[in-house]
């Protein structure tokens, strides 16, 4: 969880107080999606979140998206779905915007040495998987084979495309693209991420699933999984919940006995797995 | 030289088959070769057979008037393609084109039928593979129709 600041004047801001950061680069990902460049903030880890707040606009959590070594960088990518995102969307380089953060659990990359590593990401979930694929492109070998399955609506809804392609020529990434439909010139594959599954090389009981994506594709996804016989707890998930406040306080986020803000986003399956065939929490 | 008969055996479609059913599906069964762009399969055509892939992908596609052909799914190696060859009125509903070179194992959708009104044990067996794999295709569908990477999804 951030540590307050020292305010100017020297009052303390709490953890409720947005730190002014000003947006240093802006890149147009998508139709719908730009990633801003912040000044760097405090370090992070990956899949851990900001909340970003458009001033006199509003407050939403957005996922830290580059790479976790690169500490002179803050990358958020924001799809513009309402008014807040659509204020974040609009910013340019040296306008401001308030940071509070970084918050939530992180992904497990200590468990993945040894092992084989699925990344499985739908749409925008690509965003908080990206920082896992920096340290595993850069130390092949020290995980087994690693394999991310990436899909989206159309080719042109794929974020980060041309650099995922660059890790996987410069690394053991064996990358699986795929999309919902497409016209012809797309070469690589039309279908859902979870038919993904049956293509990707990996030892279902020595393996490490990380899975971020809309809840419907988690889900069939995990059956796949199971169905291959790789365990709960071996599984991983970044949910999104509605966060607000994002330090447990206001249980706007509250999943049965946890927050996702703090206790997640990313939880192992075996304690969620309870609430992925649920229609209402 | 591998005949269709020892191919059949690797075929996920045809795992588990009896022996003897896989020597009558041999028997309607040959080797077929495609170049990237050829068509297997067209829309309306009469579907007289299916395919079992070896090698390379076949795009399923529908064309749109003013939007061209719209690609709904890639098959690849070791999946069928086509069923229409199992229902009157016999006739394609995609369009099914060789994206790369494609090697394909072929059977003659007229000689299975035939074969399959003789012995309906190998009929019940051979519809069962295919309704497993239609299964598989529908749970796909249902899923982009559902579109859950839509305006509002994460």
């Amino acid at each position: 969880m951030a540590a307050a600041e020292g305010a100017p004047g020297g009052a303390a801001l709490g953890p409720l107080t947005p730190r002014p950061r000003r947006v240093l680069r802006r890149r147009r990902e998508t139709r719908d999606t730009v990633t801003l460049e912040l000044e760097p903030d405090s370090g992070w880890l990956p899949g851990q979140f900001n909340m970003l707040y458009a001033f006199g606009t509003g407050e939403v959590p957005v996922s830290i998206c580059g790479d976790p070594d690169r500490g002179d960088r803050l990358l958020h990518t924001v799809r513009d779905v309402g008014l807040a995102t659509a204020g974040i969307c609009r910013l340019r380089p040296g306008d401001w915007l308030g940071v509070r953060g970084p918050y939530g659990s992180a992904w497990p990359l200590r468990e993945t040495a040894g092992r084989d590593v699925l990344v499985v990401a739908g749409g925008l979930g690509m965003a908080p998987l990206r920082p896992v694929l920096y340290p595993l492109a850069r130390r092949p070998g020290a995980a087994g084979r690693v394999t991310l399955l990436y899909g989206a609506r159309t080719p042109a809804d794929l974020l980060y495309t041309a650099e995922l392609r660059r890790l996987a020529a410069g690394s053991a990434l064996d990358l699986h693209l795929t999309v919902d439909s497409a016209t012809t010139g797309w070469t690589e594959r039309v279908g859902v991420v979870p038919a993904l599954l049956e293509s990707a090389a990996f030892d279902p009981a020595n393996t490490v699933a990380m899975i971020c994506g809309p809840e419907v594709m988690m889900r069939f996804t995990v059956a796949g999984l199971r169905r291959l016989g790789v365990p709960d707890q071996a599984v991983w998930l970044s949910m999104e919940r509605n966060m607000h406040c994002a330090v447990g306080l206001c249980g706007h986020c509250q999943l049965g006995p946890a927050f996702v803000c703090k206790d997640g986003p990313v939880f192992r399956l075996d304690a969620v797995s309870w609430m992925l065939g649920l229609r209402e929490v | 030289m591998l005949t269709v008969a020892d191919l059949l055996t690797e075929a996920p479609l045809f795992a588990g088959m009896r022996a003897d059913h896989l020597e009558l599906v041999a028997g309607c069964g040959r080797l077929a070769r495609f170049d990237e762009g050829a068509e297997l399969v067209r829309e309306g055509r009469p579907a007289d057979r299916f395919y079992v892939l070896r090698s390379g992908t076949v795009a399923l596609r529908v064309h749109a008037p003013g939007r061209g052909d719209i690609e709904i799914q890639t098959v690849h190696p070791g999946d069928a393609v086509g069923w229409s060859w199992l229902f009157p009125p016999h006739r394609w509903q995609l369009d099914g084109v060789a994206r790369d070179p494609v090697a394909a194992l072929e059977f003659d959708g007229v000689c299975l039928r035939a074969k399959c009104e003789q012995d309906h044990d190998l009929g019940y067996h051979l519809m069962s593979r295919f309704a497993g794999v239609m299964l598989q295709r529908l749970v796909a569908t249902r899923l982009q129709l559902l579109d859950v990477y839509g305006h509002g999804s994460r």
